[in-house]
């Protein structure tokens, strides 16, 4: 009998619902010749959204082979390999490497072959996210645009309204051409309405998202962050649509009720941690693990932003979920204005992806305030090799950890290269961790 | 009372005899493919010292990394704790404790009350740890000890650039090629291991005292170019080096 009452979550089936639908949907498009646009999930997926299109994206899909691995390794191992084999080396970004195996390999992980889209359209944002779908453009044969995103500073940083202005505006201005160029290499026409509500959709997902974030404060925590990987893949594969705002209004009614009736995640929550970086997908029984001295990891910068919108709040000195157009009172009414909107939205709230680009005191600065604010007692750091993007700073904040006397355990392995992951010195550094911070395995 | 500590490393196999709190036998044994026949050993030996039976033993606390291999033990713990108590007991002012084992480094904060306050492991690569040292060592044709001896000889600064001890080890080829001597190359890569451990040990931030153990703190070469890499003044040696791990486990034992 744990210390807490637990139940399974109630719209679970429907999350598993939309997930798979989303790639029914690129299965049926590949199968009747309708458009499929392919990106870094973390691309403006509003844009595209101007057409009648299915939208396939590179991370969650290399995160689904990852995973399909642990039953059949030629989803992992094999597509590695099929990707090696064709020169691409072993320390580029793993999503990239399963996603161009499983190009070459001409299969798809949700069955058949591999759906080549109409064009791929990427954001810039880490090292490897511009080539990425240039070379898969190449092997693929079709257009391919991409759009340089570079976002705002940290707060810490106090970046003058000028620079701002200048990056929204540039930022803007290559949304625009960028709807040009899709019409052209489409040859069809891109429909503003239904863009501009892939734009407030997008943002009131991602805001909503935020918002169930927020309620995981509660002690016990409602959610656990392998719970959130099942959660937020909504707003990454499809936050730009009418119904990934209605399931996560539903999702956030569930989750306070959880909280008000004290509903847990995880029945003996003890010690509150939170993970940096993406997890190593194919060996996810480490968060099991921790359980069984009553750890439990109820989330991560990672699993809050990576498709959360939050702003900073100077006041409150916090980081509070960003109002949609809709309740900051502003109607969006045409493409320059969505353009505009839309950009202001990802260079300053979508806070994951400015850490893939600065390290330091803004990212230490967010980590203390999810420290603070969600109570937590230690954390876990996944060293990744594979995502250069997430590994920014991670060994500076390491170090901030320490210096401040909060208990950090790293370790080392590959979001997707399960080669690259050592489960039995991983499960020994958790039992050293547990035993420094006093955790004994809870008798069963 | 008496109690035992064993450390099962990947390399040997170590283990320590208490009797009221002093230690009254020690055993040390090579761990090849089996470590059972080296627990075996280690432990007819520290016996022998002791002059007692393993039925004399009222408890024994283990730790290592090859420790799933044998049987025998009443207790488990990490290494880092075992070497946390063992030098809080054996200098109380230590605040930093470096372990380079055959396989693996650690850097480990003890508070005042001689408990871990954080710690690190070196990742995958053996770069940091004893097994590289011994691999360069047969490479350059001298025993470890005398590795760290013709170390002691050189005042070169050699930059060994690899993070990867396989590459690390065509750099040492490749120096050898160019005929450096050999006193330098030992010192470049003694230095380059101490980069290595001494940029894991500030994840946990160093404060000194600092004491550094294990197998590969042997070497006198390492010795000094890690005092040099981590800018320390004094650096504390324990007698009997490799022990500590499993006199910490004794201690642990006997509470
Ligand atoms: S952020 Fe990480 S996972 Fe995403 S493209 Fe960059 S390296 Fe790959």
């Amino acid at each position: 009998m744990g210390i807490y009452k637990t139940e399974p979550l109630k719209c679970w089936g429907k999350a598993k619902e939309l997930r798979l639908g989303v790639y029914e949907g690129i299965k049926k498009a590949r199968d009747n010749g309708t458009m499929i646009v392919a990106g870094g999930t973390e691309s403006a997926i509003a844009l595209p959204a101007g057409f009648d299109m299915d939208f396939l994206g590179g991370e969650p899909y290399g995160a689904s082979c990852a995973f399909a691995g642990i039953q059949d390794p030629s989803w992992n191992r094999g597509l590695m390999e099929a990707s090696e084999a064709a020169s691409y080396p072993r320390d580029m970004c793993a999503y990239m490497r399963i996603g161009i195996g499983s190009l070459l390999s001409d299969k798809f992980v949700f069955g058949g072959k591999y759906p080549v889209p109409t064009f791929n359209l990427q954001t810039h944002i880490c090292d490897t996210h511009g080539k990425w779908y240039q070379i898969m453009s190449d092997i693929e044969g079709v257009p391919y645009n991409c759009v340089d995103y570079v976002p705002y500073e940290w707060e810490t940083e106090n970046e003058s309204e000028e620079s701002k202005r200048l990056k929204r505006v540039y930022m803007k201005d290559q949304m625009l051409d960028v709807i040009d160029w899709m019409e052209k290499v489409s040859g069809k026409k891109f429909d503003d309405e239904k863009f501009i509500n892939a734009v407030n959709w997008e943002c009131e997902s991602t805001s909503l998202w935020a918002q169930c974030c927020m309620v995981n404060q509660a002690i016990p925590a409602v959610m656990d962050e392998k719970m959130m990987y099942s959660l937020y893949i909504i707003a990454v594969l499809m936050r730009q649509q009418k119904a990934a705002v209605e399931f996560y209004k539903v999702l956030l009614d569930e989750l306070k009720d959880r909280a008000a009736r004290g509903i847990a995640a995880f029945e003996n929550e003890k010690f509150r941690m939170i993970h940096d970086s993406q997890p190593p997908w194919h060996n996810l029984q480490i968060f099991r693990y921790l359980e069984q001295f009553g750890a439990v990891s109820i989330g991560a910068h990672y699993s809050f932003s990576l498709s959360g919108g939050w702003a900073y709040d100077k006041e409150q000195d916090k980081y509070l979920p960003a109002k949609a157009p809709k309740e900051a009172g502003v109607t969006l009414k045409t493409r320059e204005e969505a353009c505009d909107w839309y950009s202001e939205w990802l260079l300053a709230y979508q806070t994951l992806l400015r850490s893939l680009r600065y390290s330091g005191r803004g990212k230490h600065k967010r980590i203390q305030d999810i420290i603070d604010n969600w109570k937590i007692d230690g954390m876990m750091i996944h060293l990744n090799r594979g995502c250069e993007g997430t590994a920014v700073g991670q060994m500076e904040l390491r170090r901030y950890l320490a210096d401040r006397g909060i208990p950090a355990l790293t370790y080392e392995g590959n979001l997707a290269d399960v080669r690259e992951f050592d489960l039995e010195r991983t499960i020994d550094k958790i039992d050293t961790f547990m035993e420094t911070v006093g955790l004994t395995k809870i008798a069963k | 009372m008496i109690t035992a500590g064993a450390d099962v490393g990947s390399k040997t196999v170590k283990v320590v005899i208490l009797k009221d709190g002093k230690i009254a036998g020690k055993g040390i044994a090579i761990a090849g493919l089996e470590a059972e026949g080296a627990w075996e050993n280690a432990w007819a030996d520290a016996l022998k010292e002791a002059g007692i039976s393993r039925n004399d033993i009222n408890k024994t606390v283990a730790t290592g990394a090859r420790l799933k291999e044998v049987k025998g033990f009443d207790e488990e713990m990490s290494m880092v704790t075992a070497d946390a108590m063992a030098m809080h007991k054996l200098n109380p002012e230590i605040k930093t404790v470096l372990d380079v084992g055959a396989e693996e480094g650690r850097a480990i904060k003890v508070d005042k009350d001689g408990k871990v306050s954080d710690f690190a492991v070196n990742e995958k690569c053996a770069a940091g740890a004893g097994a590289f040292m011994e691999a360069m060592s047969r490479a350059m044709q001298v025993s470890i000890e005398q590795f760290g001896e013709e170390a002691l000889k050189s005042t070169a600064n050699l930059p060994i650039n690899a993070q990867c001890a396989v590459f690390a080890e065509s750099e040492v080829v490749s120096l050898v090629h160019e005929e450096t001597p050999r006193p330098d190359i030992c010192k470049a890569v003694c230095d380059g291991v101490s980069d290595r451990l001494a940029s894991m040990a500030r994840r946990v931030v160093v404060e000194p005292k600092v004491a550094f153990v294990g197998g590969a703190a042997k070497g006198m070469g390492l010795r000094r170019s890690l005092k040099e890499a981590l800018e320390l003044t004094e650096v504390y040696f324990p007698d009997d080096i490799e022990f500590v791990a499993a006199y910490g486990c004794a201690l642990k034992a006997a509470e």
